[in-house]
């Protein structure tokens, strides 16, 4: 281990006993209790094995990375990197990232060098297993000047096991990053995971949040847009049941002048499921010109799904364009009647508008396998509300 | 075909047909014509079964059966069919796929095969050709960004390929300029035949001209108060509701 990485894990250590696990008084965690997962001792897994997992992509994606509980069981020998990771992600004040990188594992370090077009997609999957077994995958992308990659993390698992994720990601000046993070863990797992996104000037990123896994998931998203001329795509999916607690949160920081950031982030909320989107925009005296949307749709399927939703917009210069807006509702009647009107079932017409809502996010994303693995993993965990259809053009 | 007896209905606790009876032979084309609000989009609603109207006394039957026991889908899958006045955007619900899924459901009913995804691609292209809608809109998402000719053609377009025994529609013609009009009117002609029936809900005379009817009715204050043939449109346009509100009273 190399003296710089050693040294982070000291002062993350320094800055977990600090700040100490995060408790509902803490503003940023008003909505999650992260108690339940403090009365385990976790440990983590030292013997881990190979496991097939129908969530590779292999032969699909240029290269693929496969971590177990935290270590690197197979990947490709492709754009390694020697930088670490700790540069980008808040240890000082996210007690989450002071975990993680106190106990740091394997993950993805990867360069793109500059100028250079990546074909395809690189996979990073995180296969989670084993009751009482915590993991912190650790990953750091760094893509050079104008150079252009696509890359999917997805996290999926068996058993009562906690995976606490950072990825940073750095975009040098011209480079266009497509980012997906798929989270289909265990329903019976906890996952944390913590995105850090670093933008130069002219950087153009787009990064892709679903959630749809996990007894308790917190998916944050950072984004610095640190040059001007950068901008950010934020898309968010969450899907819960059962008694699924998924919260989102996502912040933005403008902080040079004409940049943009345009996100959405959709909900959909069944039994006693809750979700949480809490996104707050930052936009600091020297961003000039920028331009910001966000917004937040939630679909409730029954009387006790809750959903709060807090987006912030908080805006330090007076030449902007910036808005925002939240919605929570039902299944609207008038598009029911129309389905129905036309002969087809309660039901169906209900699963057809049900996922009409969700696709708008999943049909803009650019890899098919990616596509149908979302669309797969919302018709296992809604199968009374999405039943898979026969066939046929959706 | 239709039966309707003294129909009382209403929206909100609001009643607005007051007595309604009205018998449609199959084959028949009626028109219904009256003022705003005189509860022509009402009967149209009513019949088809949109939540929020409620039925207060009265009966409908539709070939021998009670129609208003049925909910939505199977009043559709008996073959009545209504073309909205307002046909609503369905983002991400694909037309195509949309329509398919709800040929399937009432050939099902019928008892009839269901079509494969080549069998009703056929289909369909010949009935678009029919309301001259462009193949482009069918895989965009239910009348998603359609302008609101091109969505009043779509409905007539469903209404081709799902060939009901009663069509409804409700104000087709309502902001359609010469063109859209005569499409719309065609697209139900080619429908007409021995065994289908029409009612055409309309403000205006002028749909009429190329969709002729075989009996008018005036509806005024949720009832009928003159019924007619197809000269009675014309007589309408030239006097005006005013003409046979006074008559009613008189």
């Amino acid at each position: 281990m190399s003296a710089v990485a050693l040294d982070i894990r000291e002062r993350a250590s320094e800055a977990f006993a600090k700040l100490g696990w995060p408790t509902p008084r803490v503003e940023e965690w008003r909505y999650t209790n992260l108690a339940p997962l403090q009365r385990v001792s976790w440990k983590t897994d030292d013997d881990t094995q190979p496991t097939e997992s129908d969530a590779s992509m292999a032969g699909r994606a240029a290269h693929e990375w496969i971590f177990v509980s935290g270590r690197q069981v197979s990947g490709a020998d492709a754009y390694a990197t020697s930088q670490e990771p700790g540069r980008w992600a808040d240890v000082e004040r996210n007690a989450l990232v002071a975990l993680n990188t106190m106990h740091m594992q394997d993950g993805a370090r990867i360069e793109i060098p500059a100028n250079e077009v990546v074909d395809g997609f690189l996979h990073l999957l995180f296969i989670g297993s084993g009751d009482g077994i915590w993991s912190h995958p650790r990953n750091l992308v760094v893509v050079g000047r104008n150079a252009q990659v696509t890359i999917v993390e997805t996290y999926v698992g068996t058993g009562k096991y906690f995976t606490n994720a950072v990825t940073e990601i750095v975009a040098g000046d011209g480079a266009v990053v497509d980012h997906y993070r798929i989270e289909c863990e265990s329903l019976e797992a906890y996952h944390v995971g913590n995105v850090f996104i670093h933008e130069e000037r002219a950087a153009n990123v787009t990064s892709r949040s679903i959630v749809i896994g996990a007894a308790l998931a917190r998916s944050e998203t950072h984004v610095a847009l640190a040059g001007e001329g950068a901008s950010i795509a934020l898309d968010g999916l969450f899907a819960g049941t059962g008694t699924q607690h998924l919260d989102n949160r996502t912040v933005i920081d403008h902080i040079k002048p004409h940049c943009e950031s345009l996100e959405l982030y959709k909900g959909v909320l069944d039994q006693h499921a809750r979700g949480v989107f809490d996104g707050r925009i930052i936009v600091r005296p020297d961003a000039q010109k920028t331009v910001s949307r966000q917004e937040n749709r939630n679909l409730l399927l029954s009387e006790s799904a809750i959903v709060d939703s807090k987006p912030t917009l908080e805006i330090h210069n007076d030449d902007v364009k910036c808005n925002h807006g939240s919605t929570i509702g039902q299944i609207e009647q008038e598009p029911l009647f129309y389905l129905r009107s036309r002969g087809i079932g309660e039901d169906e017409a209900r699963s057809l508008l049900i996922y009409a809502f969700a696709s708008e996010i999943v049909d803009r994303m650019k890899i098919e396998p990616v596509r149908e693995q979302i669309r797969r993993s919302l018709f296992q965990l809604m199968p009374e509300r999405l039943p898979e259809r026969r066939g046929g053009t959706r | 075909m239709l039966e309707i007896k003294d129909l009382y209905a209403g929206i909100d606790g609001k009643e607005i047909l007051r007595g309604l009876t009205l018998s449609v032979q199959p084959g028949e084309v009626h028109a219904i014509m009256g003022p705003n609000g005189s509860g022509k989009s009402t009967l149209a609603n009513v019949l088809a079964g949109r939540p929020r109207y409620e039925v207060t006394s009265g009966e409908v039957l539709f070939e021998g059966k009670n129609l208003l026991d049925m909910p939505t889908e199977e009043r559709a899958r008996e073959g009545v069919f209504l073309a909205m006045q307002y046909p609503v955007e369905i983002a991400g619900v694909n037309n195509i796929y949309f329509l398919k899924a709800a040929l399937n459901a009432v050939r099902k009913h019928r008892g009839d095969e269901e079509l494969d995804a080549l069998e009703f691609l056929q289909l369909a292209r010949e009935k678009m050709k029919l309301v001259e809608l462009d193949e482009a809109f069918m895989n965009r998402g239910v009348n998603e960004g359609f302008s609101g000719g091109e969505k009043k053609r779509n409905e007539i377009f469903q209404m081709a390929v799902l060939d009901p025994k009663l069509a409804i529609l409700d104000e087709t013609d309502s902001g359609l300029d010469i063109d859209a009009l005569r499409i719309v009117a065609e697209g139900v002609n080619a429908l007409r035949s021995e065994a289908h029936s029409v009612l055409v809900i309309t403000h205006y005379q002028r749909l009429l001209r190329y969709l002729v009817p075989d009996f008018v009715h005036v509806l005024a204050n949720g009832r009928i108060v003159k019924s007619g043939g197809k000269e009675l449109a014309e007589e309408l346009e030239q006097k005006g509701y005013d003409w046979v509100e006074t008559a009613e009273v008189a």
